[in-house]
């Protein structure tokens, strides 16, 4: 698992640490990536900077995306039950440490 | 004879306040809170219910209910504040998100990256995907035996 935002590292590494999450948390502070992937959303922050999008991903080992949650409601986030539901659905029954 | 301090518009008041200070205060934590908000909801409903019954009450029985004004300020207040509460959770975050039509779909390679992870050592997407990983989630620790299977990845809005 690996998540993005425009936060700088610092942030990130605070966030890991307060959460105790052992991903990676990467940094696409000039929305690089995020615009690549056309996930910017403009204007998103309170202080009118853009952001990303909430958005998620399942690629595979040859780096196919094998499922993609976009949501179009604010309020309504992927579960993390969805993302293992379509792992399972890509690696049969196994699920080795996600 | 003494007037009633009307409690039905006080407790219809605490009832509409509450109902919308608990979803971003409360039950954005729980996904099944969130995603529709049975919890406000009918917070929202029975506390503008309540305040109906006392204006209606105050109008009707002036000499036994304090409240025509105040009562009437206070239920179109809630009122106010209900709609829009309402109106942000059911219509208006709808139209928040771009559509993002370009995003990669399935069946497509993911675009290639490289970014700064958040102590600064550079990350590439290919990279992850082709090494080994560790149990506990660590990239490129693990034994060849453990290939990575894929990768979830989360882009998010950012805590600010």
């Amino acid at each position: 698992m690996i998540a993005i935002s425009v936060d700088p590292p610092s942030d990130s590494e605070s966030l890991r640490q307060s959460q105790g999450y052992t991903f990676p948390i990467l940094s696409d502070a000039n929305e690089e990536v995020i615009r690549r992937w056309d996930l910017v959303h403009a204007h998103g922050r309170h202080d009118g900077a853009d952001i990303s999008r909430p958005a998620e991903f399942l690629i595979d080992s040859s780096g196919k995306i094998r499922w993609v949650n976009l949501t179009d409601d604010f309020v309504v986030r992927a579960r993390p039950e969805e993302a293992l539901a379509a792992f399972d659905a890509m690696n049969g029954s196994s699920r080795p440490g996600e | 004879m003494r007037r009633s301090w009307n409690w039905a518009v006080w407790a219809g008041v605490v009832l509409v306040v509450a109902g919308i200070l608990s979803y971003p205060l409360y039950c954005v934590r729980f996904p099944a809170l969130r995603d529709f908000p049975w919890v406000n909801l009918p917070l929202i409903v029975f506390g503008l219910a309540l305040l109906a019954v006392g204006v209606v009450r105050a109008f009707r029985q002036p000499e036994l209910h304090r409240g025509k004004i105040f009562g009437t300020v206070l239920a179109m207040l809630s009122l106010a504040l209900s709609g829009v509460f309402l109106y942000g959770i059911f219509i208006g975050a709808r139209h928040i998100l771009p559509a993002s039509h370009g995003a990669p779909r399935v069946g497509q390679v993911a675009p290639n990256f490289t970014l700064p992870d958040s102590r600064n050592s550079p990350l590439n997407l290919t990279d992850v995907l082709t090494s080994a990983f560790a149990p506990n989630g660590a990239i490129g620790t693990g034994t060849a035996a453990e290939r990575t299977a894929g990768v979830v990845l989360i882009f998010y809005r950012g805590y600010w």
